[in-house]
């Protein structure tokens, strides 16, 4: 991002011929990162920042390229979540980070693929087919923000937006080798993001640096009253400069290390966190004993949520409607038969059950106490440290259809990047290194709330110290 | 077993989803596993710890009660599949 801007002022290119040349990539696009893409609007914006940048303005998000993930609204732009119940759905207004993206002047290319409402960690369930990872195509890029973190990491935008309700910006941005940050529970609205757990969702940047992601985070973040979980306070703007980890307290969870990690993902992570002892920081020990309750409290609250927000597909005001019903309830029934693929229909159904008559204290208000438990270990835990890292993901990128069959296995991968959202808390996944099979590695650094200085001075202090975020895919002379 | 044929088909009939033959074996099963999983939760005990539902404390995010202007009803109506006189229609309620 911060080059293009460069390439702007310094080289004179136009912002239209950057966007041409993303739209002649998507063409030939042999990954499926995209469902939809906005050429006249992308043409429209770019000719608009040609002129502001010939004005002089320093904006740095002026004509820069971005993707919005399938399931932010997009006015006149369709919006699909990737399923076939909204596949004619044609947003009337922009959400809310949409909104403050194209004030700022950024390029707006097209909608990211994703597994279908954000459910998955593959792309792989998404209407239009898997999205495929950059690194090696017959890989997932990860998901659900599959298509945002493939288009980053390909050279199909500039930078993206994804969503994250269990790791979906953080596990693909490891996959794919890029940026990706999940910011605190209320400092970026949810307005015009199509909800799938209300209380876990947040929208978030990725990129390729740590640096690049800040600048798109400072653009997107700040009070919306639009959204009732937005926190009003005073948002200050991200530094783009490194922290100085001198006296930084780095805590390390052994409960990160334990059982099913990979090792060459321990020995990347292991040698990053070296990286910042090297810089000054001071690596402390911690204890989070009730992260081995997270996929279990998380996979009770997220399906119970995604149920009761899904039930506004009915086929009355938006989206696809059932057409062999006589009644009704029929055509409520017909509609999300037709409309949801396996994996929704899945996630219905144990949300469903875990909220109906006779299991909700067993399952749902269980799950909502042991989160309190979690909530309490991380707040113990940053007593004595400013920071905590630790592997993004227990592996790195697998088979695209490798976990097909079974969702359980699927669903215990996402142990390390669910306790960010089961709290609220700020997550980021950097670049820290290469399988020997050339796959990239992924380290997640998390903070107290709204200390996303924090993560991104670290973040950007480790990326000046390192190259691994530089390391370019070779997809394209495949 | 956590839960039967018919509770699957019940839950089903709950969530307004029509479960082919092929969805409710594969249920039941995947079904069952996930829910043994979460078997692990009873080891933890929680006797006097108040249940999250948000991790932002904000009670009542009240607006100013003034009048202003919300989405145009063209707007509104646009993506329905069926209206009739600036309203959605839908099939027969009582025969």
């Amino acid at each position: 991002m911060l080059d293009i801007a460069r390439r702007f002022r310094v080289d004179n290119i136009s912002p239209l011929d950057i966007t041409e040349e993303i739209l002649q990539g998507i063409k030939q696009d042999p990954l499926n990162a995209y469902i939809t893409v906005d050429e006249t609007g992308a043409r429209n914006a770019a000719k608009e920042a040609e002129e502001e940048i010939r004005q002089g303005s320093d904006n740095l998000l002026l004509g820069v390229p971005v993707a919005i993930k399938d399931n932010i609204c997009t006015k006149g732009v369709s919006t699909t979540c990737a399923s076939n119940i909204l596949s004619n759905f044609v947003p009337t207004y922009d959400a809310h980070v949409v909104e403050k993206l194209k004030n700022s002047g950024v390029v707006i290319v097209g909608k990211t693929n994703m597994d279908e409402f954000a459910m998955g960690s593959t792309t792989t369930t998404s209407k239009i087919g898997p999205t495929k990872n950059p690194w090696d195509i017959t890989k997932t890029p990860g998901g659900s923000s599959g298509g945002s973190a493939a288009a980053v990491a390909a050279d199909l935008c500039a930078a993206s937006l994804g969503s994250d309700t269990g790791g979906s910006i953080r596990q693909p941005a490891s996959f794919c080798g890029i940026t990706g940050l999940k910011p605190t529970y209320g400092s970026v609205s949810r307005f015009g993001l199509v909800a799938f757990a209300s209380s876990l969702d947040q929208i978030g940047p990725m990129a390729r640096s740590a640096r690049d992601v800040a600048i798109l985070y400072n653009a997107v973040k700040g009070y919306d009253p639009k959204d009732s979980t937005s926190v009003a306070m005073k948002y200050q703007p991200t530094s783009l400069d490194g922290l100085d980890m001198r006296g930084i307290r780095v805590g390390v969870p052994g409960a990160f290390f334990g059982e099913g990690l990979s090792t060459d993902v321990e020995k990347a992570v292991k040698d990053g966190i070296s990286v910042f002892k090297e810089l000054g920081a001071e690596i402390v020990d911690i204890d989070l004993a009730y992260i081995r309750y997270g996929v279990a409290v998380y996979y009770i609250v997220a399906t119970a949520e995604a149920s009761s927000n899904l039930a506004r597909y009915d086929g009355v005001r938006y989206g696809l409607r059932g057409n062999n019903a006589d009644d009704l309830i029929d055509m409520y029934i017909d509609t999300r038969s037709s409309g949801f693929n396996i994996e929704v229909k899945r996630r219905i159904m144990l949300g469903t059950y875990g909220l109906s008559a006779g299991y909700y204290d067993q399952y749902y208000r269980k799950a909502s106490q042991v989160r309190t438990l979690i909530i309490q270990d991380f707040a113990k835990a940053f007593e004595v440290c400013d920071i905590i890292i630790g592997p993004t993901t227990p592996t790195p990128a697998f088979g695209l259809y490798e976990m097909i069959d079974d969702p359980l296995s699927l669903y215990l991968l996402d142990i390390y990047t669910i306790p960010a959202n089961l709290t609220g808390l700020p997550a980021l996944s950097i670049p820290c290194g290469f399988t020997k099979e050339g796959l990239p590695i992924g380290m997640q650094l998390m903070a107290p709330a709204f200390r996303e200085d924090i993560l991104l001075g670290a973040g950007i202090s480790f990326q000046d110290h390192t190259r691994f975020h530089e390391k370019r895919p070779q997809w394209n002379m495949m | 077993m956590k839960i039967s044929l018919s509770e699957v088909e019940h839950v089903a009939k709950l969530a307004r989803i029509r479960l082919n033959e092929e969805e409710r074996t594969r249920f039941l099963k995947e079904l069952n596993s996930i829910l043994d999983y979460m078997d692990l939760l009873s080891e933890v005990d929680t006797i006097d710890i108040a249940p999250t539902t948000h991790t932002q404390h904000i009670t009542n995010a009240l607006r100013q009660d003034i009048r202003r202007a919300s989405q145009p009803l063209k707007d509104a109506l646009t993506n329905a599949p069926e209206t009739v006189d600036n309203t959605f229609v839908v099939p027969m309620i009582i025969k």
